[in-house]
């Protein structure tokens, strides 16, 4: 069917862009409101503190306990030191990382969009400002319906100074995990640091204004996927904040609800007084049940249970409930215990722990001294003057030890090989002996030759090990020998 | 034009359409946030702000410069200067210090045998190889056996000078052409020849004749053993490489006509640092002697 223009053109009277409402939140006390506080501290905390903690390493080694080191391309977490190579174990992390989504959203919905996500901590953060420099939902509401005067221009001065001062200790918190964190704090104020630094703070300071001040809610609604993924993997067994609405409806004010109880008639717990949505963060009416611009933050909840409270009702009219135990009451069934231990969730965990265990494995296990080997290309091999035929590689050592090391090179499965490395003088038993410095890497080349008698023609396997001349531990590379 | 009519709304959603239809499939209306308009706004602004301070239009014979005066050849220069920049403690310290001391030193020996990795493979591998493997007529660096030299020192001397290149300091001294001056017969070209074979090893029969030969014309450079001669470049010819091929006729071919390829000098179209730094590479190369 071919698209008809005179019938299927009736003019979109909705508009294709949709101006932002502008959302007021109101302040709330209650049992969430402080779990939010407390992890508001706790994380912000960590974020703003965690570069000043000291880790001591060794003499040569950076003493931050974590510390990203582009320049010496290295990676330090507490005891944990992570070379460009193991870049495997940061891809462990992402897995697991995005494995305790999943849990959480098995267990309790958007715990991280509720409680954790830096958006949220951060807006929270900057409502709190809001709110101290401008006042309440009311107020604020109030002086933006008024032409701006003397007093509502310096409320919103000092609210946008406190937010660009949060915003600029985020971005310089943010460089600090890049460099020593108090030898960078003397250089950015006496104005020595370098210039990405600076430039990093200014992005940083940019984006948490924008993203935390103005662009808030929206942020989840449009930016990030994860509402999106949430919602597909979500069960009937989840716990979400949830309007019970078989208690609450049918809605209505105080006195007719009062009223109807006495006739006997079904009445709701819901005063339909619009706390609920005057405290959300997003500006949802959460009775319309489970939505993707809801974030699960509980604060509904604790506006509720005050009302609930103030009324004499029992509270959690709103609270965390499951999908199936909503539909079990409709039905007039009673509900099922919340099932936090099921498949799903086992498997989550199951997944996460065997994550840690096989990177704990790894890091238990992981060698000091490494090796890689590399046959010169061009020539293959090269005849001597002597009739012997010798072979060259590109020998890379690795020492992950903060201290220098002897390392001895030894050529195995070959033999009369006689090995030479510039750079690495010959020891007692006539083996090049490398010295790595704490904490590097050391390129040599390595030539490996073969007496006329003991060449073999063609190409053989071998392999070429480093040992430490002291403590013995030993790596070793497997390589071809070639000979005519 | 298009009647204005009451929108129509999806009755599974409650969202209005657009009113565009496919196959019975309506199109929704759900609105995009007027901040992501004015987004797109900004990004048209931002590309004005492009064709005023970068090249773009182009003109019939040459192009807008744009007032930050960019190019693609001036960042390239830009760049090169900071490598340089960046390598000028490293180039100076190579350059004060004695072939020797850079080799004792892992750190210099390191940058030294990248930036002369660089320079063999812009200079030096067109004749030598990419690794240093030479072919016929031009030498392997890689091997043990050295005409003019192996120590560090002397192949500084050559890189430097260069062999039979024209410069004043160029190491001298060619294989004449015996046959073709007509110093030699034929006869005795292959009865030398036949000696030189038996010496190397590579023929059990001696020659008498061709031992006399050798004697009269040959070992002046070459030497009566023939272990050749580093001053004047004369090949060993008792040992297993041969530059020319070790089968009878290359070498009577040697004796006819001559041997004395070129190596250029590199003094002036390198500079003292690099050919220093190029000096360490070849010498590590494996046929460092010392």
């Amino acid at each position: 069917m071919s698209p008809s223009p005179e019938k299927d053109t009736p003019a979109v009277d909705a508009p294709l862009y949709a101006s932002r409402k502008q959302i007021y939140p109101q302040s709330v006390q209650g049992e969430f409101r402080k779990i939010k506080w407390t992890l508001l501290v706790v994380t912000l905390g960590i974020y703003y503190f965690l570069p000043f903690l000291r880790w001591t390493r060794g003499p040569s080694e950076p003493t931050q306990a974590v510390l990203i080191d582009l320049e010496a391309r290295r990676f330090y977490f507490f005891f944990i030191e992570i070379w460009p190579q193991e870049v495997y174990y940061l891809t462990g992390l992402l897995v697991i990382a995005a494995l305790a989504l999943f849990l959480m959203n098995a267990i309790a919905g958007r715990i991280w969009c509720g409680y954790l996500c830096p958006q949220t901590v951060w807006t929270d953060l900057f409502m709190l400002v809001e709110r101290f420099a401008e006042g309440d939902r009311r107020d604020r509401m109030r002086k933006d319906s008024q032409p701006l005067n003397l007093q509502t221009f310096s409320e919103k001065l000092l609210k946008h100074a406190l937010w660009l001062l949060i915003a600029w200790w985020t971005g310089g918190a943010w460089v600090l995990y890049f460099a020593d964190a108090p030898t960078l704090v003397y250089e950015l104020v006496t104005f020595q640091a370098p210039m990405v630094a600076y430039a990093w703070i200014g992005i940083l300071t940019f984006t948490t204004y924008t993203l935390a001040g103005f662009m808030r809610e929206q942020v989840c609604v449009y930016m990030c996927p994860w509402p999106r993924i949430q919602a597909a993997l979500t069960d009937e067994h989840a716990l979400n904040v949830t309007y019970r609405l078989d208690r609450g409806e049918p809605r209505g004010s105080l006195k007719k609800m009062k009223a109807l109880r006495a006739s006997g008639q079904p009445a709701g717990d819901c005063v339909d007084c619009g706390q609920c949505v005057a405290v959300c963060p997003t500006g949802v009416d959460i009775r319309k049940g489970l939505q993707m611009d809801c974030i699960q933050c509980g604060l509904c909840i604790d506006a509720c249970d005050n009302v609930m409270t103030k009324v004499g009702r029992p509270i959690r009219l709103i609270g965390y409930d499951t999908d199936i135990n909503v539909a079990r009451r409709a039905e007039g069934k009673p509900e099922l215990p919340t099932r936090l231990v099921r498949p799903r969730t086992l498997v989550y965990i199951g997944m996460i722990v065997a994550g840690f265990a096989l990177m704990a494995f790894g890091l238990a296990t992981r060698a000091t001294l490494g090796v890689a080997a590399l046959h010169d290309r061009n020539p293959m091999y090269v005849q001597l003057s002597d009739g012997g035929t010798r072979n060259a590689y590109t020998v890379r050592l690795l020492n992950k030890r903060a201290e220098e090391r002897s390392i001895a090179i030894r050529v195995e499965n070959l033999d009369g090989a006689r090995l030479e490395a510039a750079g690495a003088p010959a020891g007692a038993d006539g083996v090049p002996v490398a010295s790595v410095g704490p904490d590097q890497t050391l390129e040599l080349r390595l030539l490996v030759s073969v007496p006329r008698d003991k060449a073999k023609s063609g190409s053989q396997r071998i392999l070429v090990r480093a040992t430490d001349v002291r403590t013995g531990e030993s790596a070793k590379a497997a390589d071809n020998f070639v000979a005519p | 034009m298009a009647q204005h009519n009451a929108p129509q709304v999806d009755a599974a959603t409650g969202t209005p359409t657009t009113g565009h239809e496919w196959d019975g499939i309506q199109e929704l209306n759900t609105p995009l946030p007027k901040w992501w308009l004015y987004l797109l706004y900004a990004t048209i602004v931002w590309s004005i702000g492009y064709y005023v301070v970068y090249p773009s239009w182009p003109l019939a014979t040459d192009y807008t410069k744009g007032i930050w005066n960019w190019s693609s050849r001036g960042a390239v220069t830009g760049e090169l200067q900071d490598l340089d920049k960046m390598r000028a403690g490293s180039m100076d310290a190579i350059s004060k210090a004695s072939l020797a001391d850079i080799e004792k030193d892992p750190k210099l020996l390191s940058f030294a045998r990248a930036l002369g990795k660089a320079a063999f493979g812009d200079n030096c591998a067109p004749c030598h190889g990419a690794g240093g493997g030479g072919a016929k007529g031009y030498p392997n660096l890689v091997d043990d056996d050295w005409l003019w030299g192996g120590s560090a020192d002397a192949i500084h001397q050559t890189i430097t000078y260069g062999i039979r290149s024209g410069d004043p300091k160029a190491r001298e001294g060619s294989m004449p052409a015996f046959g073709k001056d007509g110093t030699l017969k034929k006869e005795e070209i292959s009865a030398a020849t036949d000696h030189v074979r038996n010496i190397a090893g590579l023929d059990k029969n001696p020659s008498p004749a061709g031992a006399k030969v050798f004697a009269d014309n040959c070992a002046a450079c070459h030497g009566d053993a023939g272990k050749g001669n580093l001053e004047l470049g004369a090949p060993n010819l008792t040992d297993g490489i041969w530059l020319y091929g070790s089968d009878k006729a290359s070498i009577v071919d040697g004796l006819t006509n001559g041997r004395g390829a070129v190596m250029p000098a590199w003094t002036g179209r390198l500079d003292p640092t690099t050919i220093k730094a190029l000096t360490v590479f070849v010498h590590t190369l494996g046929g460092g002697g010392k």
